[in-house]
């Protein structure tokens, strides 16, 4: 069976889950709403200040959020051991990471297109004008940030103290995404807004790098 | 894979497996005939679930060879000729009952997944419940719809961890017809057993294993209830 | 064991060589006055973490393809032996920061790459206390540690092209560009004791994680009885 037709029928799986509980959406963007609430209170949130500490926030709030969603991603599999049957059914074990990406990567992209209109408001960014860049922006860093993280995942999934485990891995591997993501994000909400194609390169090597390795190690991951 | 029809059976050469300090095989050497229906018997911890895991594939032997046919297994997805019954239900409590066959059967490229999964839900008694989630199904029903799980693919040998776990008298009924039916179709049969006599009643063989060790097998000349200890076992 | 005792004899005075070499024989530095000299501790220690780190991502490499536990024995050595030095760098930094650019911190790439550095490591060290299994340890950090360097250079151009947009403390003169002779000899020097230093360190951690491997195959052998 080919892997992109294994990787289809179990993002259909993950989607479908979601749907029916939308467990995973709602916390999380609940959880972002109330880091930028909260965020307010440390800074004045006029129009000058939040051009400088909006983006990284943003970003930060975003990282916080994804390190808490992607949890369940490896111990809902490990509930009445499916990913065991997973494993057995398909050819390669990639198109289990695939598919988790995948829907981690959207889960998280449509979070945050929920609550980018609510930071606007809150903040007094625009963000109408640059819409279609910032959106492109999110997916890439949502991507790197879903790579590792269900690398991560599936490594803390099998550790003690595991809730805390992994944001301890997952966070120090994200600084590139971290840094990138928030300056080419700080840029599309200046004064004059540009895409910057050096971040969003960073972001794509990123990206790049470490789907080759996991598409390379991907498979011990899941050994037991 | 290709197994070649005439020769499936189970091969264990030299097999050991450790966890740390933990041995839960050593060197164990096994060899089931194609068609044959075994029976591991044994205490807990004697190392039958490690046997079966390591001959799904799903564990890496620390040394030593498992081959299902004449094909050696290496990894979970190349042994997709063999059906696999684990301990846990491997089946989602978030999808109906048909979703979760459909899901595998579809990943398993069995032919038209979803009639596949109907009979299947019949054959086990439980088509009314297809499009009811797992989460409500009783332990008994979970049970029947894993082994359902593991029948998809038509599997040449199936590996069965504790197959009557959880079964009412009628369960024990339907996997024993079950087993029946597919030894006659000269399918390969490896179960670890506590104590369901009937489903007992069908095995052509018996072996016993103690401390990761074979400690009896009815096929050196022992007698199959021997080797079981039946009434212990 | 002679040759053990040899090569503890010869490391120590190799480094009270050193010693000597940067206080008394390389020369004052110009601006910086004597601050300079702690860079004959913080340059070196960055070189020889950088030397562990690539062991041990040797190491993880080697165990994933070939799962002999020597090379997990290594990867842990590598590791935890290396980050003593990682350690040195970020308090020397610091120490040399203050009086020369007025703060303890500053932003800076490098300073700041190694503070990421250090964290993937202590991150690394803290996963295999985490999980009991030996296989399982070894395998699933084995894995993390490959995922950690490979993140290195893209944390590296993320922060350097990061802080070139910000201002920065220029550094007088700073070391590297047009070295005075003496000056290279000491560091070349203590760079050298450090390397050695560091092998003599592994050498020994990575007998103590054999010699634990052998208790428990002892400990396992007489259980089995």
């Amino acid at each position: 069976m080919g892997l992109a037709r294994a990787t289809g029928i179990l993002l259909g799986k993950e989607l479908r889950t979601e749907l029916r509980s939308r467990e995973l959406v709602t916390t999380t963007a609940v959880f972002v709403l109330l880091v930028i609430a909260l965020f307010s209170f440390t800074f004045d949130p006029s129009s000058a200040e939040s051009r400088r500490f909006g983006p990284g926030l943003l970003w930060l709030a975003f990282l916080f959020a994804a390190s808490l969603m992607l949890q369940t991603c490896f111990l809902r599999e490990q509930a009445n051991d499916t990913l065991s049957g997973l494993r057995l059914c398909v050819g390669d074990p990639f198109a289990i990471f695939l598919a988790k990406l995948a829907a981690n990567a959207l889960f998280l992209l449509l979070t945050e297109l929920l609550l980018l209109p609510v930071f606007s408001v809150l903040y007094n960014v625009p963000i109408l004008r640059v819409w279609p860049s910032l959106v492109l922006v999110l997916l890439v860093g949502d991507v790197g940030i879903c790579l590792t993280g269900t690398g991560m995942a599936a490594i803390s999934a099998q550790a003690r103290m595991r809730e805390l485990l992994l944001p301890l891995l997952l966070l120090p591997l994200l600084t590139p995404v971290l840094i990138a993501s928030t300056e080419a994000t700080a840029a599309l909400l200046s004064e004059n807004p540009v895409l910057r194609w050096d971040w969003l390169g960073i972001l794509l090597a990123f990206d790049g790098v470490f789907l080759t390795v996991l598409w390379l190690f991907g498979e011990y991951l899941l050994e037991e | 894979m290709t197994l070649g029809d005439s020769a499936v059976g189970l091969r264990c050469s030299q097999l050991e497996k450790r966890f740390g300090n933990l041995v839960a095989l050593r060197r164990v050497d096994l060899e089931i005939a194609p068609g044959e229906t075994v029976v591991l018997a044994g205490h807990n911890g004697a190392g039958k679930s490690t046997l079966l895991r390591l001959a799904a594939g799903l564990t890496r032997p620390t040394s030593g060879r498992v081959f299902i046919g004449t094909a050696e297994v290496r990894e979970p997805g190349s042994a997709r000729a063999v059906g696999f019954l684990a301990h846990q239900t491997m089946l989602y409590d978030e999808l109906t009952a048909k979703e979760n066959l459909v899901l595998f059967a579809k990943l398993l490229g069995v032919p038209e997944p979803v009639r596949r999964a109907e009979n299947l839900l019949a054959e086990a008694g439980l088509g009314e419940r297809g499009d009811s989630l797992v989460r409500t199904f009783s332990r008994g029903m979970r049970q029947r719809l894993a082994l359902a799980r593991a029948l998809l693919s038509r599997p040449r040998v199936l590996l069965l961890d504790e197959p009557g776990t959880g079964l009412d008298a009628g369960g024990l009924a339907w996997v024993a017809g079950t087993l029946h039916e597919l030894h006659r179709d000269g399918v390969t049969t490896v179960m670890s057993l506590h104590s369901q006599p009937e489903l007992a009643a069908v095995a052509t063989r018996a072996v016993r294993l103690q401390a990761g060790k074979v400690a009896a097998d009815s096929a050196a000349g022992q007698a199959l209830d021997a080797v079981l200890g039946m009434g212990a076992c | 064991m002679g040759k053990r005792i040899a090569g503890v004899v010869v490391l120590f005075l190799l480094l009270a060589l050193t010693t000597y070499l940067a206080f008394y024989y390389a020369p004052v530095e110009r601006t910086m006055g004597v601050i300079q000299k702690i860079f004959y501790l913080h340059l070196p220690s960055a070189f020889t973490a950088f030397i562990a780190m690539g062991i041990c991502f040797t190491a993880n490499l080697l165990y994933v393809f070939r799962r002999a536990p020597k090379w997990d024995w290594l990867g842990v050595s590598a590791a935890e032996v290396g980050l003593p030095f990682i350690t040195v760098v970020l308090i020397t930094g610091p120490i040399w920061a203050h009086p020369v650019w007025g703060v303890w911190w500053t932003w800076d790439a490098r300073l700041t790459l190694t503070l990421v550095l250090w964290l993937l490591y202590v991150a690394y060290l803290l996963l295999r206390s985490m999980i009991e299994e030996p296989d399982r340890r070894a395998l699933l950090s084995a894995l993390f540690g490959i995922f950690a360097f490979l993140d290195v250079p893209l944390v590296y151009f993320s922060i350097r092209w990061f802080r070139t947009q910000h201002p920065q403390p220029v550094i007088l003169g700073g070391p590297g560009s047009g070295l005075e002779p003496r000056m290279r000899v000491a560091y070349l020097l203590v760079w050298a004791a450090f390397t050695g230093l560091l092998i003599l360190l592994l050498r020994s951690r990575y007998r103590l994680e054999a010699m634990r491997a052998d208790v428990e195959t002892l400990r396992r052998e007489v259980e089995g009885r």
